[in-house]
């Protein structure tokens, strides 16, 4: 039993039709992780995108530095750090709070990148005629580079968010009940890992081919000239 | 040659070893039609580009309106490195055209017009839109402001980028090569707007071509410019009928042949 529900072994069909709506509770986990975690990515990226882009070395070379550190050493280590060093420091977050903040740390560093690769494709001749109209450099960001920008950055998101998903499992060796982690523990007692497992995966694929599917659409539905503005 | 509106002091331009402008000068007066021919790399386009403060000069001064466009003078009377508030009042003098459009791909035509006048000059939204509808039916596009760029020929766009640029009401239009990137056949319109400008507006116009023959028709002076600065330059009818510099006269009889 977990989460209230009894699993019926009587045989494999019996066994996977009992755990699914166990699984769905993982699955419920799953999602929140990937969707607070790229969120945090989102925001973090795009200050780190800001950060390097800075005119002053004294700013971005930190910055660079930050981020070539957080997408060059393992996940797994960034998420035993904040889980096991942090509260050595009396920093003690929740263990599910804790994985989507890894995350959102790790992915930070590859959407800035996105984001820099994004506005740095706007073409030079759009920044020349802004500036040759003598837009403000903050109004050229946000009403001429941005809204170009945006049809650029979506497609390569949208791979980033089917990877954030899969890397969720991760967060099961910090005790979050994620799918992975849920179907492991249906394994550990029915002495069954086949069933649950398969199931897991079949989800994710589920999951994954919604997700793309869902980001090639919104990339067709964006036209390639920019977010129009009348 | 009374009251120039722009004037190049000794000015040089250097991209690292390059030198691209060597202590060029160069006057323009007020009102005054001058087209700068040249071989490509001579520095036809960086002398707008520096005009329009794209690129800063390496040497030397520029003047326009009487006033320095990369300094400004300090509390001591000498000339010191402008400031950013300094570049952005003297932009308000000049406008541009550029070789190939650089229209906002994602706003309409009309949007495309009105958006500096607003931001920029504090239009309200109707006055920008009367003013952009004013100036589309001079270059004949009245019927296309809610069109978006890609919905034209490139012959549109450049006559949607020249209402562009004289919707901020410049003193002085640059155009670098406005015909360049366009095909055949879509010349002669652009070319009919220019002429109409040339020939209607006391605006001062600096042009860069390599249309000898539409430099001629509507040039009050042309400039030929080799190795960064200004060879030989005169009335259209000398210069093109009876250029005296051997340099001048090779170069003519090569785009003229061709």
């Amino acid at each position: 039993m977990l989460f209230g529900f009894e699993w019926d072994t009587t045989n494999g069909w019996t066994l996977a039709v009992s755990i699914l709506p166990i699984l769905m509770r993982g699955l419920w986990v799953t999602l929140q992780a990937t969707v607070l975690g790229f969120a945090i990515a989102m925001v973090l990226g795009l200050v780190l995108a800001a950060l390097k882009a800075a005119p002053s070395r004294l700013v971005s070379w930190p910055a660079r530095g930050v981020s070539e550190f957080l997408r060059d050493t393992p996940l797994l280590i960034q998420l035993f750090f904040l889980y096991y060093v942090l509260p050595e420091f009396g920093i003690i977050l929740p263990a599910f709070l804790t994985g989507a903040v890894a995350l959102g740390l790790q992915y930070s560093a590859y959407l800035s990148e996105v984001y820099r690769a994004g506005i740095e494709a706007v073409p030079r001749g759009q920044h020349e005629a802004a500036r040759a109209l003598n837009l403000a450099p903050r109004r050229t960001f946000s009403r001429i580079v941005v809204p170009q920008a945006i049809p650029r950055i979506v497609p390569a998101m949208g791979n980033y968010l089917v990877s954030i998903m899969k890397d969720v499992p991760v967060l099961s060796v910090v005790t979050v009940l994620e799918m992975l982690n849920v179907a492991k523990i249906i394994g550990d007692r029915t002495f069954n890992y086949l069933v649950p497992l398969s199931m897991v995966g079949g989800l994710y694929l589920i999951l994954t081919l919604v997700a793309a599917q869902g980001v090639r659409r919104l990339d067709r539905a964006l036209p390639k000239t920019g977010i129009p503005l009348k | 040659m009374t009251d120039p509106i722009i004037r190049f002091d000794k000015v040089a331009k250097r991209f690292g070893d390059i030198s691209v402008l060597d202590g060029l000068d160069f006057t323009v007066s007020r009102g005054e039609k001058v087209t700068i021919i040249g071989p490509s790399g001579s520095g036809k386009s960086t002398i707008l580009r520096i005009l329009m403060t794209l690129e800063d000069i390496s040497d030397g001064t520029v003047w326009v309106d009487g006033e320095p466009l990369w300094h400004e003078k300090a509390g001591d009377g000498t000339l010191k490195p402008a400031s950013e508030a300094h570049l952005h009042k003297m932009r308000g003098k000049l406008g541009m055209v550029f070789q190939s459009f650089n229209l906002f791909p994602h706003m309409t035509v009309l949007r495309n017009i009105t958006e500096a006048p607003v931001q920029v000059l504090g239009l309200s939204k109707p006055e920008a839109k009367d003013r952009a509808m004013g100036l589309l039916d001079m270059v004949g596009l009245s019927d296309h402001a809610e069109k978006y760029p890609h919905q034209m020929s490139g012959g549109q766009q450049q006559r949607v980028a020249i209402a562009r640029a004289l919707a901020m009401r410049p003193d002085i239009l640059l155009f670098d090569e406005p015909t360049s990137a366009l095909d055949p056949e879509l010349v002669g319109e652009v070319q009919e707007v220019i002429r109409k400008l040339a020939y209607e507006h006391d605006l001062t116009m600096l042009l860069v071509t390599h249309e000898m023959r539409f430099a001629r028709e509507i040039s009050d002076r042309v400039c030929f410019i080799d190795k960064g600065s200004v060879h030989e330059e005169g009335a259209p009818e000398d210069l093109f009928t009876a250029p005296q510099q051997p340099r001048t006269q090779e170069f003519l009889r090569a785009v003229l042949d061709g």
